[in-house]
């Protein structure tokens, strides 16, 4: 069920399973039948580490959403409630237990905080006179769930809003926590990394809790080398910028929810001769996305422009392998044939499913994309169907929005008003879309002029509703805004001397990560790539002008436990990304595993995985809808 | 059936704990005197109310269970320590028994009522009563009752006649098994098997969930007996009941034989893991069932590979070359290795240190004969019998057998030995057996210096210093505990002294705000990182301080003030915005008035103030903006009066949109007079508004009204997107020549298209075309557009 995340280079399978076993002795203390009452922002998260199956042999009969008033009526000796540690929860919670009906035979509460059990969220337990209605209350320490292969994610969704805007720590402190945890299963990691003042507050807190533990530690020999904290505000840039690998651009047009996407279902129906004019179905297409997929882990980090030969040269070898049947004659052939025959089956679903997303996007990137699906067409009745006019405007919005977003990046007019921007917010374009735009411009400039700054942000309020004076603020705050305070800017000389703009970048056969872009290299990827190769040292300039300071740890091993490295063995770097990272970032720090004299493999982690688009939103105040 | 009692050579020096027990709670004695080895005495003045059952935790805490239902908790030194109830309702009706049982979640306690209702508490640390439901037809108490546990819950096997209940807290199925009324019965130690002795003076064996029947003995004796207690071990061979009569004891197997013994004075029996004692006024034995390898080694005439190699080691002892006779004989079948292993377990289970040096000295002599030993069987029970031996002695007094010790872990004996503040001992047995120093030295040393903080006799400075110099290398210690305790003493100065000692600052809050050390207590909250720790203490300091004060502690502290801010955020708007005043934060309040007026009813006031707010945090942008907010609103309201339009929430550019939608044209070019919306807004504004009235006299009328700013694509596009080309094309001619292709390709006129794009000798443009065209319908097209391209590539 999770087999896909025991094969990447440390096998993350072992913190999952850790996970789940504390699940199923919580489950096990309240004896007897049990509903769930699920904060619904966790039953995404939770779906990673276990399934309904898990829950229901642990005698799960029921499960509710927590909502206020009484808690639906179901025949279950216990209530557990699954909430994060928030008050307006607790209020909730307290009105659910006060309103259970006293008519029915009684049932036992439990809560169980997830990540962490509060002693905030209990204090207002106990004022709304409910505390001593729970038989237990407890945690559930969930800071880093396994993603996939070589990726774990906090899936918290608000952690950059709260630690560059509010200055809450709150999820500092949960990714140290989960960093010991990930320690005590894998090992010390040696070395410690950062650039950022959110990294090296992680960093302080991770020495002080190993100071702590004195002498508790397990003693297991480090899988990883090296950890490598990076703050999201260091690069600003990337997540603004449209992704533009297979995964990335789903991401981006769909968004991908806890390794879930939804597609609209038109191009998933069955076509079946006989059936022509059956009703499309109206529910949206659910996928799940990891490397358990075989064609999916192939595809998804390449530039969207070299999907469509892959997929092309995977209906050739399926096709031919189910060719192969002709050539079977003898018993023992057909058996081998047939015993083939449900991976092949799996193979070509998935092939298809692939293919029908490829289109979906190509519909809407076509002037971006080149390739041709007509190979493929031939094997799977589809149809390259002459695009419709409204696909062919969107796609060159696609197309604009790209051609502008590149000229940000390469520096050309970052320092005028730009006149794309103007026509967007004319015509009311999404207002992410514009803010996007604008703060990258201003990213790219080392900050607007005043004037420049003032005319946006005056075109947006106007436009969008003066409402949206709170967000530009927050993005001030953040410093995704910013008016330029010093006449120079340092954008340029950062990117030639990381070269984050790279004019050949191939996207077919990639040889730099900046194929993820086409063009643009991420610059929270290079960090990390010359780190490895040759070493910050040789980059100090730059590093001082980006924010934070950049800082080296070293964690003592106990004698015995230090690694002896065969020749030619990689070393393991752990990335973490506070603040979020992208699909494309990860596409990059993939690539870099598989370079061949790269001479490092990558494992990920983050608080949550964002783009422009989600990251922009959590951004944003809107004071109508806090009303409730 | 070999059965032997083995503890005699121990006998007589003990005073074990269980005994002097059964005789306090046989004599409901009012004056409590325990004495458990000769280094540990217990008494205590008993001047609480009638006690019905006495029994040990697991901490080796005493339970006194009295009449009225309370439970008094003491240590092993006659200290109080707590106490609970059973439930309020057993006041009136009396305990009439009472039983204490242990389980993997602890020591529970079960009561019986006058009124014949049991109540059951599972772990008394975690005390959850569980009231069980009535026994059909039981009037006043039960025959006998035992308590189960089983599938991970407490239940209570009641017998009333010959009717057996489980009170379970679902469902009590009624059970009875072949007897006319069952006068006594017992649970294994497991609580995996039932004994149940009838009034006909049958012996029942069997499973406990009553499935299953092992057998059934006639004892002969009709009396009911005084106890009985299942006699095991694990993978028994013969399991075995020991049934107990005033002066003498039957056990009974699962054949049809019994073995009998006298007994001298008042006894009682103890169910153990592998065995039961039997304790009176002067003795201790230990009833056991032969171990196997004991048995091979020991029987008469054994031909076993072990007691063949104890044979002759004792011959190599001798110097007779018989050793090496008996050796080859081993070898010959080649069982060295099994004699080797009987030996090292019949050591195991030997008492006598005599007895064990033999066997672990014939074991080591046949390993030599062996080259793949592997040696840590050997070794690891050559350690744990020097371990046990230790305990052993009287005057530690605890007499473990080897699988018991097994079965507890040296984390469990450790913890004994703490609880009877043999530290010393403690710590030579973790040193010795290596254990890791946080489960083992660092342990004891913290229950050292909580029983040192309580020595009142000694100062504060004394005792602090002598702690630290004997807790300084060990690892991870707890202070903040040691400290708890030393201020539940009342000694506060201490307390504080110890914490600084704590490495962990977020254990030393808790107890920093218990003493009211608040401040230091938010430094260290902040110091651990930890927000949900600053803000329990933020929340005491806002209930502990006045709000001036308050505010003041947080100026100095930022990260409490924006954790603190965050929770007003949420929880208290008001608070809020006095936060911002105290810190002249005006943009904030600014920021804070905008939001209200979102929220509240006076609109206009709220802006007022962000207006105000925002001039004085000299943000000119701000300021101007939110005027210009309140200017639109003032504007909307007044037109939603006259005109009865609803307009109030939309943006400026919405309010504009919808007055050129119901026609309202003056008043839209008032607007954008007066917020000088830049004149290509307004162009594409107006046009998307008329186009999506499909007014196209107005749009005519507004192209030619002066020069577009926007251009004239837009104009096509926007009629072809409202489906009408016909409208499209009038645009056409005036769109530029950069933009003439596209707006020839959207009304769909691939001739124009393709003129456009031959005369801009464009080749990006022609492709463009050419990929419109059919080969089929567009022949004659497509083949000037190629030569087209093909001057343009040469050129």
């Amino acid at each position: 069920m999770a087999a896909h995340l025991s094969y990447g280079r440390v096998n993350l399978n072992i913190l999952r399973e850790a996970a789940r076993k504390e699940l199923r002795e919580f489950l096990d203390k309240c004896a007897g039948s049990k509903a769930i009452v699920w904060d619904e922002y966790l039953t995404g998260p939770f779906g990673l580490i276990a399934q309904y199956s898990l829950l229901k042999e642990h005698e799960v009969e029921k499960m509710f959403t927590l909502k206020g008033g009484r808690v639906p009526p179901a025949d279950v000796k216990n209530i557990i409630f699954f909430v994060r540690p928030r008050l307006e929860l607790m209020d909730i919670i307290a009105e659910n237990v006060m309103s259970e009906d006293k008519l029915q035979p009684p049932r036992e509460f439990h809560i169980l905080f997830v990540p962490r059990r509060s002693l905030l969220c209990e204090q207002r337990l106990k004022e709304q006179g409910v505390l001593n209605s729970f038989t237990n209350i407890d945690e559930y320490i969930l800071d880093l769930i396994p993603y996939d292969g070589d990726l774990l994610s906090m899936e918290s969704e608000s952690a950059f809003r709260e630690c560059y805007l509010e200055n809450d720590q709150t999820s500092l402190y949960h990714t140290a926590k989960g960093l010991m945890t990930l320690q005590a299963l894998y090992g010390t990691i040696p070395q410690i990394f950062g650039k950022g003042e959110c990294a090296r507050h992680v960093a302080n807190m991770m020495l002080r809790m190993k100071r702590e533990f004195a002498g508790s530690q397990n003693q297991i020999l480090p899988v990883f080398d090296t950890l490598l904290l990076l703050d999201r505000n260091v690069d600003l840039l990337t997540p603004l910028a449209t992704q533009l690998t297979y995964e990335g651009l789903i991401d981006e047009i769909y968004g991908i929810t806890n390794g879930y996407v939804k597609l609209p279902p038109e191009k998933f129906a069955q076509k079946k001769p006989g059936e022509g004019g059956k009703d499309l179905p109206t529910e949206p297409k659910k996928l799940q996305l990891n490397s358990a997929e075989e064609l999916y882990a192939e595809i998804r980090d390449k530039n969207f422009n070299a999907v469509g030969a892959a997929l092309s040269k995977k209906a050739k070898i399926i096709s031919a392998a189910f060719e192969e049947r002709h050539n079977a004659k003898t018993v023992g052939e057909i058996k081998q044939f047939v015993s083939q025959l449900p991976h092949m089956q799996a193979a070509r679903n998935s092939l298809a499913n692939h293919t029908s997303i490829a289109e979906l996007i190509k519909d809407i990137t076509s002037e971006f994309s080149s390739f041709s699906l007509l190979s493929l067409s031939h094997f799977l009745n589809y149809f390259c169907q002459v695009l419709p006019f409204s696909s062919r405007v969107t796609s060159e919005v696609f197309f604009d929005n790209l051609t502008v977003e590149q000229e940000f990046m390469t520096g050309v007019d970052t320092d005028k008003v730009n006149t794309y921007i103007e026509d967007c917010i004319s015509r009311k374009d999404p207002l992410i879309k514009i803010l996007r735009l604008v703060c990258m411009q201003s990213v790219c400039n080392n900050g607007l002029k005043q004037k420049v700054l003032d005319h946006y942000k005056r075109e947006i309020l106007q436009t969008y509703g003066y409402e949206h004076i709170l967000t530009l603020n927050n993005l001030e705050k953040v410093g995704l805004l910013k008016p330029q305070t010093t006449t120079r800017n340092n954008y340029p000389t950062i990117r030639k001397t990381l070269k984050l703009w790279m004019e050949d970048a191939n996207e077919q056969n990639p040889n730099d990560i900046s194929y993820v872009y086409s063009g643009y290299a991420p610059l929270s990827v290079r960090l990390t790539q010359l780190l490895a190769r040759p070493g910050w040292r040789s980059i100090e300039e730059v590093l001082k002008m980006l924010p934070g300071p950049h800082f080296e740890e070293r964690q003592q091993l106990p004698t015995g436990l230090h690694k002896k490295r065969q020749q030619g063995e990689n070393r393991t770097t752990l990335v973490f990304f506070l603040g979020g990272v992208t699909y494309a970032e990860i596409a990059a720090l993939r690539f870099l595993s598989q370079m061949e004299d790269g001479g490092t493999e990558y494992v990920i982690a983050t608080t949550k995985l964002i783009n422009g688009t989600s990251w922009i939103k959590s951004l944003m105040d809107r004071p109508e809808a806090q009303i409730s | 059936m070999g059965y032997y009692c083995s503890f005699a050579a121990l006998t007589c020096v003990y005073l074990q704990r269980h005994l002097l027990l059964t005789y306090l709670s046989l004599s409901l004695s009012l004056s409590l005197s325990l004495s458990l080895s000769l280094s540990l005495s217990l008494s205590l003045q008993w001047k609480s109310g009638v006690v019905k059952q006495l029994g040990w935790t697991v901490c080796d805490d005493l339970l006194c269970i009295q009449e009225d239902g309370t439970v008094l908790i003491y240590d092993l030194f006659g200290n109080f320590k707590r106490h609970f109830s059973m439930g309020n309702e057993v006041g009136q009706s009396q305990v009439v028994e009472a039983k204490v049982f242990h389980s993997p979640y602890g020591t529970g306690v079960a009561i019986v009522t006058g009124a014949s209702r049991f109540t059951l508490a599972t772990n008394i640390d975690d005390l959850k009563l569980r009231r069980l439901p009535e026994v059909p037809g039981l009037q006043g108490a039960p025959t006998c009752w035992a308590v189960l546990t089983q599938d991970r819950q407490s239940k209570v096997l009641v017998a009333t006649g010959a009717d057996l209940f489980i009170l379970d807290y679902t469902s009590p199925p009624g059970l009875s098994p072949q007897a006319t009324s069952i006068v006594h019965m017992c649970v294994s130690f497991s609580y995996k098997y039932l004994a149940l002795f009838t009034d006909s003076g049958h012996l029942w064996m069997g499973t406990a969930n009553l499935k299953e029947k092992l057998s059934e003995v006639e004892t002969k004796v009709r009396n009911p007996p005084k106890q009985m207690a299942w006699c095991r071990r694990p993978k028994s061979q013969q399991p075995s009941v020991v049934i107990m009569w005033d002066g003498h004891i039957l056990v009974a197997g699962e054949c049809k034989n019994t073995i009998s013994y006298h007994l001298e004075g008042v006894s009682i029996l103890v169910p153990e893991l592998d065995g039961v004692r039997i304790i009176n006024g002067t003795h201790h034995e230990l009833l056991q069932e032969v171990p196997a390898s004991c048995e091979e080694i020991f029987k008469i005439a054994s031909m076993a590979p072990g007691a063949l190699l104890l044979e002759a080691h004792k011959e190599y002892e001798k110097e007779s070359q018989k050793a090496d006779e008996y050796l080859r004989e081993i070898k010959e079948q080649n069982l060295l290795g099994e004699a080797v292993k009987q030996c090292v377990e019949a050591a195991g289970h030997e008492l006598e240190a005599e007895t064990q040096k033999t066997l672990l000295r014939a074991a080591s002599f046949g390993k030599c004969f062996l080259s793949n030993f592997p040696p840590e069987p050997f070794v690891s029970m050559c350690r744990d019998l020097r371990v046990l031996n230790a305990v052993r002695d009287y005057t530690v007094g605890i007499p473990l057998t080897h699988t018991q010790f097994k079965q507890m872990t040296v984390q469990v004996l450790i913890d004994r030995l703490v609880y009877r503040k043999l530290y010393p001992l403690a710590i030579e047995i973790c040193r010795y057996l290596k254990t890791p120093e946080y489960q083992g030295v660092s342990r004891v040393l913290k229950h050292w210096a909580c029983c040192k903080v309580q020595q009142k006799e000694e100062a504060d400075e004394v005792i602090a210093r002598a702690i630290s110099l004997k807790l300084g290398e060990a690892a991870g210690i707890s202070y903040s505990e040691i400290a708890t305790k030393a201020y539940e003493c009342g000694r506060t100065e201490l307390a504080i002294k110890l914490l600084e000692f704590e490495p962990r600052s977020g254990e030393q809050v808790p107890l920093l705000l218990k003493m009211k050390r608040s401040q230091l207590a938010l430094s260290k909250a902040i110091e651990s990182g930890d927000t949900d720790l600053v803000y329990t203490v933020v929340t005491y300091l806002k209930n502990e301080m006045n709000r001036g004060d308050f505010f003041m502690t947080l100026r100095n502290q930022p990260v409490a003030l924006s954790l603190y801010r965050q929770f007003c955020k949420h929880q208290e708007q008001d608070t809020l915005k006095d936060l911002f005043n105290q810190d002249d934060d005006h943009q904030e309040l600014g920021n804070f008035y905008v939001k209200a007026s979102y929220k509240e009813k006076a609109q206009i006031g709220h802006l007022q103030s962000a207006v105000d707010e925002y001039n004085k945090a000299k943000n000119e942008f701000a300021a101007k903006a939110t005027e210009e907010e309140m200017r639109l609103l003032r504007f909307q309201k007044k037109l939603e009066e006259e005109k009865g339009e609803s307009l109030v929430g939309f943006s400026l550019h919405d309010t504009i949109r919808t007055l050129l939608a119901v026609g309202l044209h003056k008043h839209a070019e008032q607007l954008y007079k007066d917020f000088r919306v830049p004149d290509k807004r307004y162009w594409w504004l107006k046009l998307t508004a008329l186009a999506e009235k499909e007014d196209w006299e107005e749009i005519e009328k507004f192209a030619k009204s002066k020069k577009s700013p926007i251009g004239y694509l837009p104009f096509v596009e926007i009629c072809v997107k409202h489906h009408n080309k016909y409208e499209a094309k009038k645009y056409v001619s005036r769109v530029t020549p950069e933009q003439k292709v596209k707006a020839h390709l959207a009304v769909g006129d691939l001739e124009g298209a393709a003129d456009a794009a031959i005369e801009r000798r464009n080749d990006g443009e022609i492709s463009t075309v050419l990929s419109r065209c059919s080969p089929s319908t567009d022949r004659a097209l497509v083949e000037r557009l190629n030569r087209a391209k093909a001057t343009a590539a040469k050129k």
